[in-house]
């Protein structure tokens, strides 16, 4: 099951390589892919495991990058 | 942005304000100054504060928060506030540039129009596109884009398929054609019936593929994703060596210079310039491409495509126009004219390509009337009566067959030859068009270092060796099976050195396996065929073979640029580390080594968008 973000104000290219970089570690995670260009994530899980690994995300980023929105 | 150009201006006054007038009251000039550094600053030390609590300590705004407070603390208050003002005034650039080419990049994508007038109880309302269905009709002014993809049911008009295509010279189209969403209408009003949903139509297919395209990265990028993981605490690391070791040792070090020296380490330390460059550089190259027809399915496939080293081309539909044609027309004891409007009526009733060619070759209208009988023998051709008299059409075998012993004079065409029951007529030759720019691109692709070019097709070996011939291409492989396309493929591949690509070149006419088992798959005019998009890694969306170098050029192209921008920023962060090392580069050096490096790099990866011709 494949799932797309967008980050909203994602202005930090080194944070972007971070959060991607931790997310792929969470357990579970297929595939994580974060394009600083167009500020989309996406995010591989299969379908048991993707609201907790959603949760997860969501702490990650406020950890790393707290101005940014997940929508 | 309009508060941080404020927050900048202020503190930059307030900065030369103390150095120029309060050079002699040194405690009211630190008193300024701090408050200079505050407003440049607060935010920054915020930010960095509140990432030491939730654990994250080594991000730049910690780097330039501990550097510019030791600066302080070490007796530099003027370069404390200088090195926040030049990061905040860095960083400000590089958002700026950030945001001006991801606008520039996704102006490039603005394709598809969100609303369309749509005939709905006989009225003409302006909908979201998202809720028109398929059967709809919808309406299409002089100056629009085309919103889903459609067939005109009225009207006819010129579009401009430049954003699409690649394709400059604006097309006719009237009623019956079907046009694509992302053309622009030129001339006049259109009526168009639906045939495809918004989500499914060409413009949101092609968004879909540019924006996802960024998300498969390329091997610099990972490569540039780790080394920053290691880069950064290597160098706090190193920072923290050269403020403690070597004033324990001699005396001729203090702490003060040494951890100076330090702090200059940490502000060049932050890997933006790299990490932001690298991404930047691919998505304009991608972007690049696209406006000129040419979708990239992916950062790593752009990277392997400049590697490439075997293009092999499938031949009927992407150098052959997949069309046949007359091509020569010999006759022996008649004129051209009447050989072929013999032909014509022979053909007559066939539905074979090669015969709709003949007739659409003899431009005249026939008298079907004259047509008394007509056979056809399989495996040798025809056999009609016109006007009471017999006529043959076919092979040499049906020649024989009719009592002519013909020497086989077929260099590869496929040849029809014609005879009454008397004599011999003559013949006339039939080949697939060479498109005009085969020659033209394989020609360019020995100029880009290309070692080999091979044609694979299911065409008889004649055929195959001609057209071979004729466009200069090194290997060719005939009469193969889908499946013996693979297995040759499969070999070349495995002929190939570990860094040398093969491209595979097909129009996705039973070829998707061969596009997905080469290392890069071209599809050619694959427009609405799915199975050769999804299986391709690159789509392009004319039916020109010369974009096949043009590709490549702008591939190489990108990763020059990829490759400056790695070499330049590694080579300023190295001096600057180097030289402030040994204390001949202050902290201003560093924090150009940081945000100005990003900001030059930032500046080299737009080129490849200004860029107009590959």
């Amino acid at each position: 099951m494949k799932k797309i973000f967008k980050l909203e104000g994602l202005c930090c290219p080194n944070c972007a390589a971070r959060i991607e970089h931790a997310i792929s570690r969470l357990s579970g995670i297929e595939n994580v892919s974060l394009s600083f260009m167009t500020t989309k994530l996406s995010i591989e899980a299969n379908e048991d495991s993707l609201p907790y690994i959603i949760e997860e995300t969501k702490k990650i980023i406020k950890r790393i990058e707290p101005d940014v929105k997940m929508i | 942005m309009k508060k941080n150009i404020f927050a900048i201006a202020l503190s930059f006054s307030l900065t030369v304000l103390s150095i120029v007038f309060l050079k002699n009251a040194k405690p009211v000039q630190l008193f300024v100054l701090i408050i200079s550094y505050i407003v440049a600053g607060y935010g920054t030390v915020i930010k960095s504060l509140r990432n030491i609590f939730r654990g994250n300590i080594f991000d730049e705004n910690f780097l330039m928060t501990i550097s510019s407070v030791g600066a302080f603390i070490i007796g530099n208050p003027f370069e404390g506030v200088a090195v926040m003002l030049f990061f905040r005034i860095g960083e400000l650039f590089q958002k700026h540039a950030v945001n001006k080419s991801r606008k520039s990049i996704s102006s490039l994508m603005d394709i598809c129009p969100d609303h369309a007038t749509v005939l709905r109880n006989d009225q003409y309302q302006i909908v979201d596109c998202e809720q028109i269905n398929i059967g709809e009709t919808i309406l299409i002014k002089p100056g629009e884009r085309v919103p889903l993809d459609c067939i005109i049911i009225n009207g006819e008009t010129t579009v401009d398929t430049s954003a699409i295509t690649g394709e400059a010279i604006p097309r006719l189209v009237s009623c019956g054609d079907n046009i694509l969403s992302g053309f622009i209408n030129e001339s006049r009003v259109i009526f168009a019936q639906v045939t495809k949903e918004f989500g499914e139509s060409t413009a949101s297919k092609i968004l879909e593929l540019i924006e996802n395209a960024s998300m498969k990265k390329s091997r610099s990028e990972n490569f540039i994703t780790k080394f920053s993981r290691f880069y950064t605490p290597l160098v706090v690391l190193l920072a923290l060596i050269i403020a403690l070791v070597p004033p324990l040792f001699s005396d001729s070090f203090t702490f003060s210079k040494q951890i100076y020296i330090a702090l200059s380490f940490l502000v060049a330390s932050c890997p933006c310039a790299l990490v932001i460059s690298v991404p930047l550089s691919f998505f304009a190259g991608i972007g690049s491409a696209a406006r000129r027809g040419i979708l990239v399915k992916g950062s790593n496939c752009l990277e392997s495509l400049s590697r490439t080293k075997v293009v092999a081309f499938d031949k009927t539909g992407t150098l052959t126009k997949g069309v046949f044609s007359v091509q020569n027309i010999s006759p022996v004891s008649v004129t051209r004219e009447s050989l072929l409007e013999i032909a014509a009526f022979c053909e007559y009733y066939s539905e074979h390509p090669i015969a709709k060619s003949i007739k659409k070759a003899c431009k005249k209208d026939l008298n079907a009337e004259l047509i008394s009988s007509f056979e056809e023998i399989p495996g040798y051709g025809v056999r009609v009566e016109l006007c009471n008299k017999l006529f043959y059409a076919g092979n040499i075998k049906l020649m024989k067959m009719a009592g002519f012993d013909i020497k086989d004079t077929s260099a590869g065409a496929c040849t029809v030859h014609i005879c009454s029951e008397k004599e011999y007529l003559g013949y006339i030759t039939i080949s697939d068009e060479i498109k005009e720019d085969s020659k033209s691109a394989i020609c360019q692709l020995k100029q880009l270092g290309i070692t080999k070019t091979v044609m694979l097709t299911g065409d008889i070996s004649e055929t195959a060796h001609d057209i071979a011939l004729k466009l200069s291409i090194d290997e060719v492989y005939s009469r193969l099976l889908p499946l013996d396309k693979l297995k040759i493929t499969e070999q070349l591949l495995s002929q190939c050195k570990k860094n040398e690509k093969l491209v595979f070149i097909g129009d996705g006419i039973n070829d998707t396996p061969v596009l997905s088992r080469a290392d890069i798959g071209i599809a050619m005019g694959a427009l609405g065929q799915d199975a050769a998009i999804d299986a391709a890694d690159i789509v392009i969306m004319t039916d020109e073979p010369s974009k096949v170098p043009e590709a490549i050029r702008l591939s190489k192209y990108t990763l020059k640029i990829v490759k400056e921008n790695i070499i330049f920023s590694l080579f300023v962060k190295g001096l600057i580390l180097l030289l402030s090392s040994l204390s001949l580069a202050s902290m201003w050096a560093a924090v150009f080594a940081d945000v100005g490096v990003s900001v030059i790099a930032i500046l080299n990866a737009i080129r490849i968008l200004r860029k107009k011709q590959f």
